[in-house]
């Protein structure tokens, strides 16, 4: 996984709460044994029509969010399906960052498992940004390392992660690799259960 | 001894490593793996040189893809080479495969009961949301994504945050009628589709309690729904019975011995929770969802929405749009055209014996289109050995192999756009059942009776319950 100590981007705001898995990446596909080239198929039946061409109503098509790397969406992001897929895609497409009032729990762990932060800020300061990227557009940089967000207008934002994921993300560290450090306890546990 | 619930005594049991401000290392005693989220992470172990630690306690099974007819023809490529993967990483790392023609295969989440894999007090994990499923036997099991499959394939173990513990006491007893699936759905309609993010919810109370093991596997099937990665039960009886004489179950006093240590497993009296929130049972009706999530739930008696009534008005303008229905539009004036009995929620026997009682002697609606998909194979063998299946097909069902099939439409059994379907599965998301297709999530018996009538109503009235 990719190391991410400091971001900055551009927000593409999507002011839709509970939005689940399938809609991140429907279920079409999931049938593909890699890990990447998820990007093309991000929310897909939101951006395309029945003929594969992009609505032209959907904003995440507009051409001012085309570069957007940062995305601010509604409360309980991520939510149903455990699909991996979904932040594979989110991933390809060119987020690296996700804010939203909530996530839900297996979506949140996914992320932070494929170098993407998943950012936690009350609704009001979701709304309020959400609004700003709304009417035109908005640049954040997010520093993760001392746990703040900056806007265009100098409001400088505290959001909390715990200390455990940020060194991880920060480090880009392979979990498994840090796992087996452990492998005596591994073996200790597994003898006492014979 | 202070007393305590069942998911602290279970996850004290399991901690391998623990240090101050990190997740504990839990150990994992079941991975049940398909074949839609574990190619990349056998493909990970394969990149680095990893093995899988523990075959032995990996199970593997196809269920998501598979085709639920002709099984022998599979056009989809794509699926048929993801099938072959899976195949394929089993035979190399050595794990028991129950593939598309194995008399064990199944809905990854109905065979592993069946088949006694699942047991009280285990840590069970799968690369698959619905894992919640087998809580019903008193097990801490919960859905991970790819990379903790592949984590989980290399180390037996997850890191894990311990969960904050959330009580659902259901009081009294369901009225006559009533169903599990009515029950959860009731819960989730009126608590929410995040009020569980977080915890892992424990169902207890009398009603939970003269549940049936297949009902309780119905009620906490859909925990994540309310967004709890787990949802259990506390082992009782009803769970030994269930398990007892299961192919991977001992026998005889290893038996007995067992069953003790999984009664000791039960919640203390007096334990404490998080979080405890009530349910009366005797007030729930049968369910029907209106919307595009599971929390969008009304009794069959109910309407949809009156928008000047409600919260996140634009939510609710969105998923009655995307539904094709206008607010305060009564439940029962809603034609269908599609019936899909089956997936992990609702596809066991017990399911489709009550569903059979309902429609036999009497035909499906001509315009609709009715499926019954048995979750696993030797469910299917015992219904048609009861001659379910025929009343199924002389009622004008169609009777399928096991798999996921119109849950989530992954194979050929696709609900077309606009078209609108009475689903005993637990997603109504947006596109579910296929692109542009309309869920209403009910139990097997309102499926059933809807799939006679055309549009919704309510069960009781066909049972001689109501009136
Ligand atoms: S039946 Fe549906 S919910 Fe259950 S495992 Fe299959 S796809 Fe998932």
């Amino acid at each position: 996984m990719e190391a991410i100590e400091k971001h900055r981007g551009l927000v593409y705001p999507l002011n839709r709460a509970n939005i689940d898995t399938d809609q991140i990446i429907p279920k079409q596909f999931l049938k593909r044994i890699e890990r990447t080239g998820f990007g093309q198929f991000l929310f897909y039946h939101w951006r395309f029509d029945d003929d594969g061409n992009k609505r032209t109503d959907f904003s995440m098509n507009y051409p001012e969010y085309q570069n957007a790397s940062i995305l601010v969406a509604g409360d309980n992001f991520g939510c149903g399906s455990s699909r991996e897929h979904a932040p594979w895609a989110l991933l390809d497409y060119g987020f690296r960052v996700i804010i939203a009032p909530s996530f839900a729990d297996i979506f949140y762990n996914n992320s932070l498992k494929n170098g993407i932060i998943p950012i936690q800020l009350d609704q009001e300061q979701v709304d309020q940004w959400m609004e700003r990227a709304e009417k035109g557009t908005l640049t954040l940089d997010i520093d993760l390392k001392n746990q703040f967000i900056v806007d265009e207008a100098d409001q400088k934002v505290h959001f909390d992660i715990p200390e455990y994921h940020k060194e991880k993300l920060i480090n880009g560290w392979d979990d498994i690799a840090l796992t087996l450090q452990h492998q005596d306890a591994i073996s200790a546990y597994e003898g006492n259960l014979a | 001894m202070k007393p305590e619930t069942i998911v602290n005594k279970i996850w004290n049991k399991h901690v391998v490593h623990q240090e101050e401000g990190n997740p504990d290392l839990l150990y994992i005693d079941l991975h049940l793996v398909h074949e839609v989220t574990s190619p990349q992470a056998f493909e990970g172990l394969r990149l680095n040189n990893r093995k899988v630690r523990r075959p032995d306690l990996t199970y593997a099974t196809m269920d998501h893809n598979v085709p639920t007819k002709n099984r022998d023809v599979i056009k989809d490529q794509i699926a048929q080479k993801q099938m072959e993967t899976l195949k394929q990483n089993c035979l190399e790392n050595g794990i028991t495969l129950a593939d598309m023609y194995h008399p064990d295969q199944g809905i990854v989440h109905v065979i592993g009961p069946e088949l006694g894999l699942t047991q009280p007090g285990k840590t069970i994990v799968c690369g698959d949301s619905h894992t919640s499923t087998h809580g019903a036997f008193g097990a801490l099991a919960f859905g991970i994504g790819t990379s903790e499959v592949e984590h989980v394939l290399a180390t037996q173990s997850l890191w894990q945050d311990r969960p904050k513990t959330l009580k659902i006491q259901v009081e009294g007893d369901l009225g006559p009628g009533v169903t599990a699936k009515d029950l959860i759905l009731a819960i989730i309609g009126k608590f929410g589709v995040k009020f569980g993010t977080g915890y892992v919810m424990e169902y207890t109370g009398k009603a939970i309690r003269n549940l049936s093991m297949e009902e309780r596997m119905t009620v906490c099937n859909m925990s994540i729904e309310a967004g709890a990665r787990a949802g259990l039960i506390s082992p009782d009886e009803t769970t030994v019975e269930f398990l007892k004489g299961r192919a991977h179950v001992p026998e005889g006093e290893a038996f007995e011995l067992l069953a003790e240590e999984w009664l000791s497993l039960a919640t203390d009296e007096g334990a404490v929770y998080d979080k405890t929130v009530v349910i009366k049972a005797a007030e729930v009706e049968p369910q029907v969802t209106w919307g595009t999530n599971p929390g969008m739930c009304v009794p069959v008696s109910g309407t949809t929405p009156d928008l000047s009534q409600v919260e996140h008005k634009e939510d609710v303008e969105r998923a009655l749009d995307y539904m094709g229905l206008v607010e305060n539009q009564p439940i029962t004036s809603i034609e269908i055209d599609h019936v899909f009995i089956g997936s992990c929620t609702n596809s066991r026997l017990s399911d489709l014996q009550k569903a059979a009682a309902i429609i036999e002697g009497k035909r499906v609606s001509d315009k609709v289109r009715a499926i019954v998909v048995p979750g696993s194979f030797s469910i299917k063998m015992q219904a048609e050995k009861e001659g379910l299946d025929e009343i199924f097909k002389a009622a004008g069902f169609e009777w399928r192999e096991a798999g996921c099939s119109m849950c989530l439409a992954m194979n050929n059994d696709v609900v077309p756009p606009g078209g609108r379907c009475a689903s005993t599965s637990n997603r109504n998301f947006e596109g579910r059942q296929g692109n542009g297709s309309r869920t209403h999530l009910v139990s097997p018996e309102m499926a059933a009776i809807a799939a006679v009538e055309g549009h919704f109503v309510d069960v009781r009235q066909f049972t001689g319950v109501l009136n």
